[in-house]
């Protein structure tokens, strides 16, 4: 009965839903776990790596994480063909408003204008919507620290933590449960693995499988973006307790 | 021979334009204003080829405007500035430039500071304590050489407005017909005094 509907984005079902953008929603939601954590000093991003292999390049292959400009970095869930496509808009759109303004761009104004790009795709344009889900994390001087959320029909909102991918109603939960508004740095980066440890089927957590990046001020107040290193995730996750397993059977 | 001119003082920026509008040799009008509000705390004062300044100015004044609807923040005097170069420098590369040179003068909320920005038809930009363009830079900076102190009140500033606007008047050869003062601070644009 919908066959006639699915297959074009520009056109409503008769119970009134767009089914392509619907469709790329349940893609996303296979996709690994993205979460996001606002604390008082900065932002944490963590995200589950589907693409584990011993012979993958750690240190060359971001899947989830990437940097926007000086002041923002945002986390994937979804096709990341897709999203590297939206990623390089969003770096090429913060640079040209750099060149024009001389000033960085605030984050909200990245967000939407990233997000217009994504609605354009539900109503004309190409022949099917991005299957990608962000999770903004950035800094600006209007505002500070933000955090925001985007899906594909090109709706984005502000949020204190948010997940998005596989099993995000129980990160959601999990992070309602556990969020503190006043929050460290530290203490969102400790909740945000707990969570992830939850959401993911493997019950130890590995630099292999997580990836990691903070938004925060250092000492001179300045801001900045921090994708982590496999070594410095391992070292984090010993800190936080939730890699000993991993320890225990090296030692069997 | 218009006469545009601009000084900083410690809280405000105080901008000088003459009325007259001038095609040859005739006076065409009294009572022009060369200046144009392009943001709240941003005042834009210009001189050049005559079509061209009001239409350059009133584009800048539409974007920044459009900017501000869509964001639902103001721009800051030096993002302006820079805007305002960057049209510049692509209109001189482009079939017909606009020849206009201008005056940036802007009160940043952000830093509580007052801006003033020189920019030619060259696109060439220099934030400075005070600026003139045309003939009356070469007779107003040797006054403001002088007298000008970056912790002037702006009493201290008119009085020294007032020592250049009777040099040029002076010195210049056709009569200007008065200036329009305008001060921009931090509650906005304001005209101070316009003289006949």
């Amino acid at each position: 009965m919908s066959r006639r509907y699915d297959s074009r984005t520009t056109i409503f079902s008769p119970e009134g839903r767009l089914y392509q953008v619907e469709y790329a929603l349940e893609a996303i939601s296979h996709a690994g776990t993205s979460i996001g954590i606002l604390a008082k000093d900065g932002i944490v991003l963590a995200a589950e790596r589907k693409v584990t292999s011993k012979l993958l390049e750690q240190d060359t292959s971001a899947e989830k994480l990437y940097t926007i400009n000086g002041n923002m970095i945002c986390a994937v869930a979804g096709l990341n063909s897709d999203a590297s496509i939206l990623v390089n808009y969003a770096r090429v759109y913060s640079q040209d408003y750099l060149k024009l303004y001389n000033e960085d761009i605030s984050c909200e104004q990245l967000v939407r204008r990233v997000c217009d790009l994504k609605q354009g795709y539900t109503q004309h344009g190409g022949l099917r919507p991005f299957g990608v889900s962000f999770i903004y994390a950035g800094w600006d001087p209007l505002y500070g620290f933000q955090l925001y959320q985007s899906n594909p029909s090109g709706n984005y909102g502000g949020w204190k933590a948010t997940s998005v991918g596989a099993n995000n109603a129980t990160a959601q939960t999990l992070l309602k449960q556990d969020y503190k508004d006043d929050c460290t740095l530290q203490e969102a980066g400790e909740l945000a693995m707990k969570v992830l440890s939850k959401t993911m089927d493997a019950t130890t957590l590995t630099s292999e499988k997580v990836e990691f990046a903070t938004v925060g001020k250092d000492k001179e107040g300045k801001v900045y973006c921090h994708l982590w290193k496999p070594a410095e995730i391992d070292l984090l996750l010993k800190k936080f307790g939730l890699a000993k397993k991993v320890e225990d059977e090296d030692d069997e | 021979m218009d006469v545009i001119l601009g000084i900083t003082t410690e809280k405000e920026v105080i901008v000088i334009t003459s009325r007259a509008a001038v095609r040859g040799v005739s006076i065409l009008k009294t009572d022009d204003d060369k200046t144009r509000v392009v943001a709240p705390h941003t005042l834009l004062a210009y001189t050049g080829e005559a079509g061209d300044t009001v239409q350059f100015a009133e584009y800048i004044q539409a974007n920044i405007q459009l900017h501000e609807m869509r964001n639902t923040t103001e721009l800051s005097p030096p993002a302006i500035t820079s805007f305002i170069r960057t049209q510049l420098a692509t209109s001189l590369r482009s079939r017909k430039p606009y020849n206009v040179n201008v005056l940036v003068a802007g009160f940043d909320t952000a830093t509580d500071k007052p801006e003033l920005n020189w920019i030619d038809y060259l696109a060439s930009r220099v934030k400075v304590p005070y600026a003139a363009h045309g003939y009356a830079a070469y007779y107003t900076l040797s006054l403001l050489d002088r007298w000008h102190r970056t912790d002037l009140t702006l009493a201290e500033g008119l009085e020294v407005a007032d020592m250049c606007i009777a040099e040029l008047k002076k010195r210049l050869p056709i009569d200007f017909k008065g200036v329009e003062i305008k001060v921009v601070d931090k509650d906005g644009v304001r005209t101070e005094k316009v003289t006949e």
